[in-house]
């Protein structure tokens, strides 16, 4: 009786979370399916949903139009390069701040947080005109760098958070038996860390492969990213819908299916120390 | 400008001239929006650089508000981003006026500068000088579904006035089916709702600002016109309409739900294009509607290359845009694309070819519409600006931006004729004495 | 533990970071601060000094000041409110023992990865666009008029959107809270007669203070900034104007640079304003 009752239960629940998860995820897979439509199906009323006949025209006039792989190759370069250098900033900081707290760092901590609070378009006169002098428009440096800023108290912070969980006891024994600060970063440390920095990683690439502000307002060719690529898509005149789908099934492909394949490895570090 | 902002300006002069001397083949960056005429051009790149191949060309193809903003911010800033760019008659001669476009006075003996329709010309010009090139250009007017027309028993006639409008709009409607009568916009924006709302007013004789730019929000004929927008738009128009720009109402129009469509003469060939359009052999056009008042409510928009003062490689870009703007362009788009496709509304010559008048039922009210408009004295009363749809002072794209949501919330609901026109009037007069007027 | 060595190590392992961080900052800030005092419209040509604190005065008494701030906290609020309660709800239904709960749980976090103009412009224009809108076809469908989401109810549509973006946050975060909640303790509650209620209320709701802290201070960080979303789909029409909005509005529209920056000054305050109310009322739940 009891065992009945339990896989009852089981079926209620399985079905609405099945429920559930599809429709939040129903925005997606209709773009997915609109972009393979032609735009009169489209916007077709009432909607068809699998029985159309299937066209790849869409991509083929998108890869026409736009060098995908161009502004993929930019947004790759824009998320890693401003992930990794913010790592490397980002874990010595951590590190002293989880194994050497003083009395400010929660201040600290905090005061960098809130810098991610400045509105990006009250600034956008003076970055550009720091970029201007120094030649860095539409330079992947310049974004490099920004898009690393705009991240790096997250990623300090969520560092900070993992390392915490760390036992001091096992630092102790290491330094007993005589390791350096270097040897403890690089052998102790940094091996119990990696699942925390790898989900800072993942989490970090997936912001600012997303950032749509700075990539858009500072970039012209040589470091537009896919943020731009969308922008070229939005609304033209004439019909867009299958079009605007393509685009941007193209433009979240990539981060979708990296999120997906290491969603363990995210999960497992998005706690920002809320967990014990 | 200061003197330090002056040093950051030259400071950056400097490091682009550096660049340009390392520079191979020289490379120009263009700046464009992502309309179908303008897609076309990208497509069509191949046959400019096989005549000039010491010139790469990047594209930048952007959606009309972002290319707008980022066009913008670069000219203010001086950034040298783009070596030529896609902007509008509104912005032409008020950046011309001030140095931050190169004069385009010598694109060379085939540009044949004389051929430009005056109007457009007119519009590009400041102190003698031309400033930009125009690309396509467009005014508006009615379009129609015949079919729609005839059910209800009705002709268009080739110049009508609002009331018939009105009266047409009525009977077409038929809400169970989906067909409304009349498709405006009503999308907030200096551009969208506001472009058409006050090529309206002018043929209500309403105008922006009186000789002594004073706001005139307060006056009768601004009262009239939005009350007579309100009641059509509220009666046969379809619903959502307060975020209907040219793309939802060319999308509504295209799938059969508008019986009538006032808007930019470039949605012509997509309405008759049988490809996207499911009504393409039931449409007619007549000129914009008037009342009587001797203006009629069609606006003058042109999209023209100019190239910025901060650009390095302005020859080459200049090359470029004699190309492009030039009616051997045009004749090129028609042996690849056929004449129905080349870009409209620069060029008289074009309206004196007869295998474009053939191939573009449209062509003949294009023109006329255009030679409707005029851009120095727009309304029924004299104005201090030029602009029939816009007033040419760098205030008014933001100023208008506010007006039109404001104007949009009426048409939504949200608030009434009365305090939508009270509100504006409060806008533009706190904004224009902040402006020094 | 921390010798004098390890302290002043530990100094310098933090300097690259605070150093970069405050320069990101200053620098950006001195000039808004200087920029606000001027008459900056590059439209216009001008450049010139002194308009002391007239484009602050101007700024905060215009009408549209008092509403973007509303507006601001509204959506804050109304988003913050959906995220959390559904995700709560979201992460216990997780939790349970369900068939394919590794790819439902890939269903649901899905749309965290998806850039925020792309989601703006898929639920404006597919589902949202009361003619050819999918919402728009199933209302009809049912026989009702079809909404115009995006004017007719412009608020709710925007939180609804950035809900959809950031539940999936909240769900992963929180789902990682339930499911280390001690079992053992459930199970002796419910032993002792304790309904699913109270113990939701006694039990799992106090394991989760900290996530949900966590939750509302990261989420907050990220919606007052809100931009993309706002400018895809009113372009901030209807009531929809936040404060950052409005700042770019002046600063962009109107090319008016000096008020723009006074109003960057004043989204800095706001901004700081709410993250020190949140540390209050939240903040002692961080302590470890």
């Amino acid at each position: 009786m009891a065992r009945a009752v339990t896989t009852q239960r089981k079926i209620v629940f399985t079905a609405l979370a099945w429920i559930i998860g599809l429709a939040i995820f129903f925005p997606i897979l209709w773009t997915i399916l609109t972009s393979f439509k032609t735009e009169a199906t489209a916007i077709a009323d009432p909607p068809v949903f699998f029985n159309f006949d299937w066209t790849l025209e869409n991509y083929r006039v998108v890869q026409e139009r736009s060098d995908y792989m161009r502004y993929l190759w930019n947004s790759v370069a824009l998320a890693v390069g401003s992930t990794l250098l913010g790592i490397i900033i980002a874990v010595p900081a951590a590190w002293s701040m989880a194994f050497v707290p003083a009395k400010r760092t929660k201040d600290i901590l905090m005061w960098m947080l809130s810098t991610k609070m400045l509105p990006a378009v009250g600034v956008l006169y003076p970055i550009r005109l720091i970029l201007i002098n120094m030649g860095l428009l539409d330079s992947k440096t310049a974004l490099i760098f920004i898009l690393m800023m705009i991240n790096l108290p997250i990623i300090i912070w969520m560092l900070y958070t993992y390392f915490r969980e760390i036992p001091g006891e096992i630092l102790e024994a290491a330094r007993m038996d005589g390791a350096t600060l270097k040897d403890e970063i690089l052998y102790v440390l940094t091996p119990m860390a990696i699942p925390g920095i790898a989900s800072t990683v993942l989490l970090n690439i997936i912001l600012a492969w997303n950032e749509a502000f700075w990539t858009l307002t500072l970039t012209t060719v040589n470091a537009a990213p896919l943020t731009a690529f969308i922008a070229s898509y939005s609304s033209p005149e004439g019909l867009f819908y299958a079009k605007l789908s393509a685009a941007s099934t193209m433009a979240i492909a990539p981060i979708l299916i990296l999120g997906w394949f290491s969603q363990k490895q995210l999960v497992r570090g998005l706690t920002f120390g809320a967990v014990k | 400008m200061t003197r330090s902002l002056r040093a950051l300006m030259g400071a950056t002069a400097l490091t682009a001239a550096g660049f340009a001397v390392a520079a191979q083949a020289e490379t120009i960056t263009i700046a464009t929006v992502n309309n179908g005429d303008m897609i076309r051009m990208q497509g069509l790149t191949s046959h400019f650089t096989d005549m000039h191949p010491d010139i790469d060309v990047q594209w930048v193809t952007l959606e009309e508000n972002v290319l707008r903003q980022n066009v913008t911010t670069d000219i203010a800033t001086g950034g040298g981003q783009y070596d030529v760019i896609t902007i509008g008659t509104y912005e032409a001669p008020i950046w011309g006026a001030n140095d931050w476009l190169v004069s385009l006075d010598d694109l060379g003996d085939d540009y044949n500068i004389d051929d430009l329709l005056p109007a457009v010309r007119g519009g590009l010009t400041v102190d003698g000088h031309l400033y930009a090139s125009p690309f396509y250009g467009e005014s508006s007017m009615v379009m129609y579904r015949t079919d729609l027309m005839e059910a209800a028993g009705l002709e268009m006639p080739e110049a009508p006035t609002w009331d018939f409008i009105r009266e047409a709009a009525a009977a077409m409607t038929d809400r169970d089916n989906e067909i409304y009568g009349i498709c405006l916009r009503g999308k907030a924006g200096w551009g969208e709702n506001m472009a058409f709302l006050t090529a309206m007013s002018n043929s209500f004789g309403a105008r922006w600002f009186d000789m002594d730019w004073t706001p005139q929000f307060d006056q009768e004929a601004w009262a009239n016109t939005l009350d007579f927008y309100l009641d059509l738009m509220t009666n046969y128009g379809p619903p959502g309409a307060s975020n209907n720009g040219f793309n939802e109402n060319l999308a509504l129009f295209q799938t059969g739900h508008c019986g009538m469509w006032i808007d930019a003469t470039v949605a012509a060939s997509f309405v008759t294009n049988a490809n996207d359009s499911e009504v393409a052999d039931q449409v007619g056009f007549a000129l914009a509607p008037d009342n009587g008042l001797g203006r009629r409510g069609n606006w003058l928009w042109a999209w023209n290359l100019a190239i910025p003062a901060s650009s390095d490689a302005q020859e080459a870009a200049k090359t470029f845009i004699a190309w492009a703007t030039s009616a051997a362009y045009t004749e090129l788009v028609a042996s690849e694309e056929g004449w129905a496709n080349v870009p409209p509304g620069t060029r008289t010559s074009l309206y004196e070819n007869q295998e474009y008048l053939d191939a573009a039922p449209f062509a003949e009210m294009t023109l006329r519409s255009m030679e409707a408009a005029d851009p120095t004295n727009p309304s029924v009363d004299p104005v201090p600006y030029t602009g029939v749809q816009f007033v040419a002072i760098p205030e008014f794209a933001g100023l208008a931006t506010e007006v039109g949501q404001l104007f949009s919330a009426a048409l939504a609901g949200q608030m009434s004729a009365e305090d939508a026109l009270s509100q504006a009037q409060e806008l533009a007069t706190e904004e224009m004495e902040a402006a020094g007027y | 533990m921390a010798t004098q060595h390890s302290r002043s190590a530990a100094r310098l392992m933090m300097t690259p970071a605070v150093f970069l961080l405050l320069v990101w900052m200053l620098v950006p800030l001195i000039m808004t601060l200087w920029f606000s005092t001027l008459d900056y419209r590059p439209m216009r040509g001008t450049f010139d000094c002194c308009e002391g604190l007239a484009n602050y005065t101007r700024f905060i008494t215009s009408s549209a000041f008092l509403d973007s701030v509303i507006t601001t906290l509204q959506l804050l609020g109304g988003v913050l409110l959906i995220t959390i309660v559904g995700g709560i709800l979201l992460a216990i239904l997780l939790d349970q023992p369900i068939w394919g709960q590794g790819i439902v749980r890939i269903l649901v976090i899905a749309p965290f990865f998806v850039m925020p103009t792309v989601s703006a412009l898929v639920w404006k224009n597919m589902f949202m666009n009361p003619v050819n809108g999918l919402f728009a076809h199933l209302f009809k469908g049912l026989g009702l008029e079809p909404i115009d989401w995006l004017s007719q109810a412009p608020m709710f549509s925007i939180i609804l959107i950035v809900s959809w973006q950031w539940l999936p946050f909240a769900t992963l975060i929180l789902l990682t809270a339930i499911q280390s909640l001690d079992s053992e303790q459930l199970e002796a509650a419910e032993m002792d007669g304790a309904g699913p209620l109270s113990r939701f209320g006694y039990i799992t709701l106090p394991h989760l203070a900290r996530s949900i802290t966590v939750v509302v201070l990261i989420q907050t960080i990220f919606l007052l900034s809100i931009f993309a979303e706002i400018y895809v789909t009113t372009g901030g029409a209807f009531g929809t104007r936040t404060l950052t909005y409005l700042v770019y509005q002046r600063v962009i529209e109107s090319q008016n640079v000096g008020l723009g920056s006074a109003g960057g000054i004043y989204a800095v305050i706001l901004a700081n304003l709410v993250a020190l109310v949140l540390m209050r009322v939240v903040g002692k739940n961080l302590d470890a």
